[in-house]
């Protein structure tokens, strides 16, 4: 069954923009992630314009963030006044990232820009990931004890502590300078912005290794705030560049629920270390197929550039 | 400059005069479409339309169908380094979005090259022209106007369809134009040229839309005109969802 889709202005088989968010879903269920840096390359190689792959895909976090969220709430994992913080960050970061994207549009620059972020985001995080979930490094890990991300960040006492403008989390049992979360907050919205992710997947080791937040608050405070900044990148986008396609976001959204809750389902039934060792290979599968289509000789050197009015 | 570009328009609205003056006796040429306005619906994968028309006697057929212009600029890549970037570029004036020329012979077998030249008839004679101050070579020029013209063929926006008019009883003509679902909305052109003995006989305009229709319309002219509330809604629907998927799924 075709759809036409009226913002992407193409025709796309149902069932299988339905597949892709079930597929993506089932992963993000599966790993915990927002599946974000999966949904956007597979929409532009779908042929999605670039623009409006962004800006859809921001438009379908906001929906997972909010069902993900409310779990989290419900077992009190989520650090409110830090996702404060960090939200006022991602507003200005995505609010500098939507600019910055539609400059480079006009520069014809804007799938190299995506296609880096994603190539060296994608691969550093991969990297790190495969490489800690190796068997030598995993015993190395533990035995240097179960608090490791406490030990690197709050317990130690360096220039990060000297800031100003220091606020109480109690919840994540920080008094840390807000300045920290502001800028983090604000770096990961540049990239939500610009390369149609929710961030999760840069924000978490940040919130655990610079600010050194408890493990069971991350990941719920890191989806409270990816729903704002999302949500301001989705207005953004539809107000300056009419680039989010509301049809296509329904579509992803109703396959993206239904995998989600399969994949959490058989997430149950992995181990941890087998879990993360499979998602660092996806991971640095994207980026290995992007940073290949950067390198190769193009079969066409010549493109019709996005029309910019 | 203003004359040069105006002269392909001046000559059809000329030709177009001299057909309707003869019309009162009698018309060499009449044409018509299947379709006066092309819906694009949300279920839209493309659409046949039915070209046809009767001429007062023997003669060549050539019809092109014309979608609305637009400036295009063209991207070529360059090797920086190890990866491909987008370097030189050129901008294209009203070149038009769609192009499909159908003819009842192969061109050169029954009109002389200046006249196809003239009339723009053939993805070759699409007169193509550079903004002034892109800065490119002028010799480099070729190679962007053979690449515009790939691509489009690539996408199916610009296609020929020789020998596929089909003419009964040296009178009536008639052809179908495939539009795909790509296609570019806004007002078409279809001009059918009567060739005679190696000139223009006749020719006839006859115009038609494409556009879209329905609720894939509405959310179009809704995101463009009201940008800020069409992100507000789909902010609200998106939680909307989230929070709808989260209570469905806490109960099972």
């Amino acid at each position: 069954m075709q759809i036409y889709l009226p913002i992407a202005e193409m025709s796309v088989n149902v069932f299988v923009i339905l597949a892709m968010g079930g597929g993506v879903g089932f992963l993000s269920g599966l790993f915990g992630v927002g599946g974000g840096f999966l949904m956007t390359p597979l929409l532009i190689f779908m042929g999605v314009p670039p623009a409006v792959a962004v800006g859809t895909e921001a438009n379908q976090i906001v929906a997972s963030s909010v069902s993900g969220v409310l779990a989290h709430m419900r077992r009190g994992n989520v650090d409110l006044k830090m996702g404060v913080v960090l939200t006022v960050g991602g507003f200005a970061g995505s609010g500098l990232g939507v600019w910055l994207f539609s400059i480079l549009r006009g520069l014809g620059q804007v799938e190299l820009v995506i296609s880096l972020s994603y190539v060296l985001f994608l691969g550093v995080i991969g990297g790190l990931m495969l490489w800690e979930s190796l068997p030598g490094v995993m015993r190395k890990r533990t035995g240097a004890g179960p608090a490791t991300p406490q030990a690197r960040g709050a317990g130690r006492h360096t220039w990060i502590h000297g800031l100003p403008f220091k606020m109480r989390f109690h919840k994540s049992k920080l008094y840390i300078s807000a300045i920290l979360p502001l800028a983090v907050g604000f770096l990961v919205g540049i990239l939500a912005a610009i390369m149609g992710v929710g961030g999760g997947f840069i924000m978490v080791p940040a919130m655990i290794y610079l600010l050194g937040m408890p493990t069971q608050v991350v990941i719920g405070t890191s989806l409270f705030q990816i729903i704002f900044v999302t949500a301001n990148t989705t207005f953004l986008q539809a107000t300056i560049n009419q680039t989010v396609d509301a049809i296509l976001a329904i579509l992803l959204l109703v396959g993206g629920v239904i995998g989600a809750q399969i994949g959490a389902r058989f997430a149950v039934k992995l181990k941890g270390e087998q879990l993360r060792s499979l998602l660092a290979l996806i991971v640095l599968g994207v980026a290995i197929r992007l940073a290949f289509d950067l390198v190769i000789t193009p079969g066409e050197l010549f493109s019709v550039a996005a029309e910019v009015k | 400059m203003m004359v040069r570009y105006f002269q392909p328009v001046l000559a059809s609205i000329a030709l177009l005069a001299m057909t309707t003056a003869t019309s009162a006796q009698e018309a060499p040429l009449v044409a018509d479409v299947s379709e006066n306005l092309v819906a694009i619906t949300t279920g839209f994968t493309g659409k046949e339309v039915l070209l046809f028309g009767a001429t007062d006697g023997p003669g060549d057929i050539a019809i092109i169908v014309k979608g609305p212009s637009r400036d295009v600029t063209i991207r070529k890549k360059d090797r920086f380094g190890p990866i491909w970037i987008n370097s030189d570029s050129a901008t294209f004036r009203d070149v038009p979005s769609f192009y499909r020329i159908a003819s009842s012979r192969p061109l050169e077998e029954f009109a002389p090259p200046n006249l196809l030249s003239r009339f723009q008839i053939g993805t070759g004679n699409i007169r193509l022209e550079t903004v002034e101050g892109s800065g490119l070579a002028p010799e480099a020029v070729p190679e962007f106007r053979q690449a515009l013209l790939r691509l489009k063929t690539g996408q199916q926006l610009y296609d020929e369809n020789l020998g596929s008019v089909n003419i009964t009883s040296n009178r009536l003509f008639r052809t179908r134009i495939l539009f795909p679902a790509n296609v570019p909305t806004g007002t078409y052109i279809v001009e059918v040229y009567l060739f005679r003995n190696g000139t223009v006989a006749a020719a006839e305009i006859v115009p038609f839309n494409i556009s879209k229709i329905g609720f894939g319309a509405d959310v179009y002219d809704f995101a463009h005109d009201l940008g800020a509330i069409y992100g507000l809604l789909a902010i609200a629907l998106a939680v909307g969802a989230g929070w709808a998927a989260s209570a469905a799924f806490r109960r099972t």
